[in-house]
């Protein structure tokens, strides 16, 4: 046994280089526990897009699929809906559609490609609830407004083109997703035209 | 013979000994009255959870295709599988039931003050750990209550800036619920948080053994050592870790007296337990929801969506606010508030027998508030309930401030020496 004195400067550096690289292999092995909370390859590529065939569409009628396992609806609205679009506007959160809920083909006052045919995921941006499709009666709720979809979690409103009104819980107006159609009696939901 | 077991054990493992310091010669105060069953039932309900939970695992099959015939396929073919998972369900909300009452009894009589600080805090972990176990256990039938709440829970988190989306998609384990969520949900709930909850329960209990526990008068029962004449003490026999340091006054073993006494508390809260399992197992729809009843349909929200009720004082909270954000944060503030009434309460005297009128009437009016925030969850969010939502979410944060600013400087009246009852 060798007397030398206890170089404790020495110690307390391989003290410290011990914790650091264990801390190190601590966080490493972490990194898998924490990773496989993340949707997997198979829930990534359940995203395919959905055809929609729109041929049978009554005025007023909404038609809703599923797309990545969430619904999305179809309305074809009345010429009377869209009239009422811009005398609604000064009640509306975003009525020009500036926050990025939609894709640019859809940033106009009808937020759609064709005027008649509304596509939205029909999820509330409140909490995730879906909606109701009020294509009548949804004056009980907005004063003056026929039609439109209102959710009955948390009492959150928008109108026919899924622009929130204002004070309701939603903050954003409804997701318009990337769309396109593919003939005059279908729509693709789930991609851009021109993408692969 | 058993003499020769029990020493045979003793010298290998402190088996008597355990008995005697936290049963047999455990000193308890003499003047505990009904408020203080609830930790023991606690104690019984975890065991009936875990135990029945166990069981039904044996027949729940845990997927999005399986789980809601599954839990059909125990409710009706199963042999007492319906009684099973009754006693599973109807035990959730006892749970919250004895726990909303152990916490109160804690706040009436100052049980979370010095030197019991840690007790509260660990009570505070576990009150945040059964409700995560609640919520995720909720969600495992598969029915329409459990997909679209568990959806507004999660969706909570979106709130948060910056990471709430990711974080929304890193709890959910895909882009909406499914059955990803289902699964992890389920393991969560059967293996990791009744661990947890074991590991918390037993740590709330070696805290409160390490102090000893408050009783209604809020009065130290455990003297300076010396200070108490022999004949003054009680004509128990407690072990000497207790004796020790400490002259116990007023106090009787835990075992058997107060263990009888926590019996008959059991035998009158089975009655209200079997009345609840044999003859209104939904309890008018409060502890399992109509809507749960059909199958889960990610297309389609129920058109009134609520929490179980012991979530929805809470739930009121967050509706009560217009803002996404703010709503969430003050919901949580609920509990964190809750969690740090030992330093917010800076009053000296524990027991509300002998705080002033105000403090009283500020605790009056807490449990009102929590009570009817509690009904206001169950409703629609009309206008007219929003404002009320409002009000009495005030007057619930109001108790905190309150309590903070009088504390300090409480007309208070007199302590006793010793506990109050012969």
């Amino acid at each position: 046994m060798s007397n030398a004195p206890v170089d404790k400067g020495r110690r307390r550096f391989l003290t410290v280089a011990t914790s650091v690289v264990g801390g190190a292999g601590a966080v490493g092995v972490a990194v898998p526990f924490i990773a496989s909370w993340n949707p997997s390859a198979k829930a990534k590529n359940a995203g395919a897009p959905v055809e929609v065939n729109i041929r049978k569409a009554e005025p007023g009628q909404l038609i809703r699929v599923k797309w990545r396992g969430k619904p999305v609806w179809v309305v074809r609205r009345t010429q009377d809906m869209l009239d009422g679009l811009s005398k609604i506007e000064d009640r509306l959160r975003d009525p020009n559609s500036e926050e990025p809920q939609q894709p640019p083909y859809a940033q106009n006052k009808y937020r759609s490609i064709k005027e008649e045919f509304f596509v939205a995921v029909g999820i509330c941006t409140h909490l995730g609830c879906s909606p109701s499709y009020l294509p009548s009666g949804m004056g009980e709720h907005v004063e003056g407004v026929e039609s439109g979809f209102f959710c009955p979690c948390h009492g959150s409103k928008f109108d026919i083109a899924g622009r929130v009104f204002q004070s309701v819980p939603a903050p954003l107006n409804l997701v318009v997703p990337p769309h396109y159609f593919v003939d005059e009696n279908t729509i693709l939901v789930g991609e851009d035209k021109g993408q692969a | 013979m058993f003499k020769r077991f029990v020493e045979w054990m003793d010298a290998r493992i402190p088996m008597t000994k355990t008995w005697n310091i936290h049963l047999a010669q455990y000193p308890a105060p003499k003047n505990f009255n009904m408020w203080y069953v609830f930790g023991f039932l606690a104690t019984i309900v975890l065991i009936n959870q875990i135990l029945t939970g166990v069981w039904l695992t044996m027949n729940y099959v845990p997927s999005a295709e399986g789980a809601f015939a599954s839990v059909e396929y125990i409710m009706r073919d199963v042999e007492y599988g319906w009684l099973l998972r009754y006693m599973h369900s109807t035990g959730a909300s006892a749970f919250f039931v004895v726990v909303y009452l152990h916490m109160f009894r804690g706040m009436m009589y100052g049980s979370y003050q010095k030197p019991r600080e840690l007790i509260w805090l660990f009570g505070m972990f576990i009150f945040l750990v059964l409700m995560a176990e609640a919520f995720m256990g909720y969600l495992l039938p598969w029915g329409q209550m459990s997909y679209w709440g568990a959806q507004v829970i999660i969706s909570l988190f979106g709130a948060i800036p910056v990471i709430g989306d990711d974080l929304t998609l890193w709890i959910r384990g895909d882009y909406v619920i499914s059955g990803a969520t289902l699964n992890r949900f389920f393991a969560l709930h059967v293996i990791a948080l009744p661990l947890v909850l074991v590991i918390l329960v037993f740590l709330h209990i070696v805290a409160l053994h390490e102090v000893g526990s408050n009783n209604p008068d809020g009065v130290d029962t455990k003297k300076p050592k010396g200070t108490v004449p022999d004949e003054e003490k009680p004509k128990f026999k407690f072990h000497e870790r207790f004796t020790s340091k400490k002259d116990i006054v007023d106090s009787i073993p835990f075992f058997p007296y107060y263990i009888i006494k926590d019996m008959f508390g059991f035998g009158v809260f089975m009655f209200f337990f079997c009345y609840v399992i044999f003859f209104n197992p939904e309890m008018g729809g409060f502890f399992l929801e109509p809507p749960n009843f059909e199958p889960a349909n990610p297309l389609k929200t129920p058109e009134h969506i609520a929490p179980v009720w012991y979530f929805t004082p809470f739930y009121a909270i967050l509706r009560a606010v217009p803002d996404k954000l703010f709503g969430v944060i003050l919901m949580f503030a609920a509990i964190v508030f809750l969690a740090l009434l030992p330093w917010i309460d800076r009053g000296k005297v524990r027991s509300i027998r002998f705080r002033s009128v105000l403090h009283k009437l500020n605790l009056t009016v807490f449990a009102i508030s929590f009570i009817v925030l509690g009904y206001l969850g169950t409703q629609p969010a009309t206008p007219v309930a929003t404002i009320f939502a409002q009000i009495f979410t005030f007057l619930y944060f109001a108790f905190f401030g309150l309590l903070w600013f009088y504390s300090k400087r409480e007309k208070t009246k007199p302590v006793p020496e010793r506990v109050t009852s012969k």
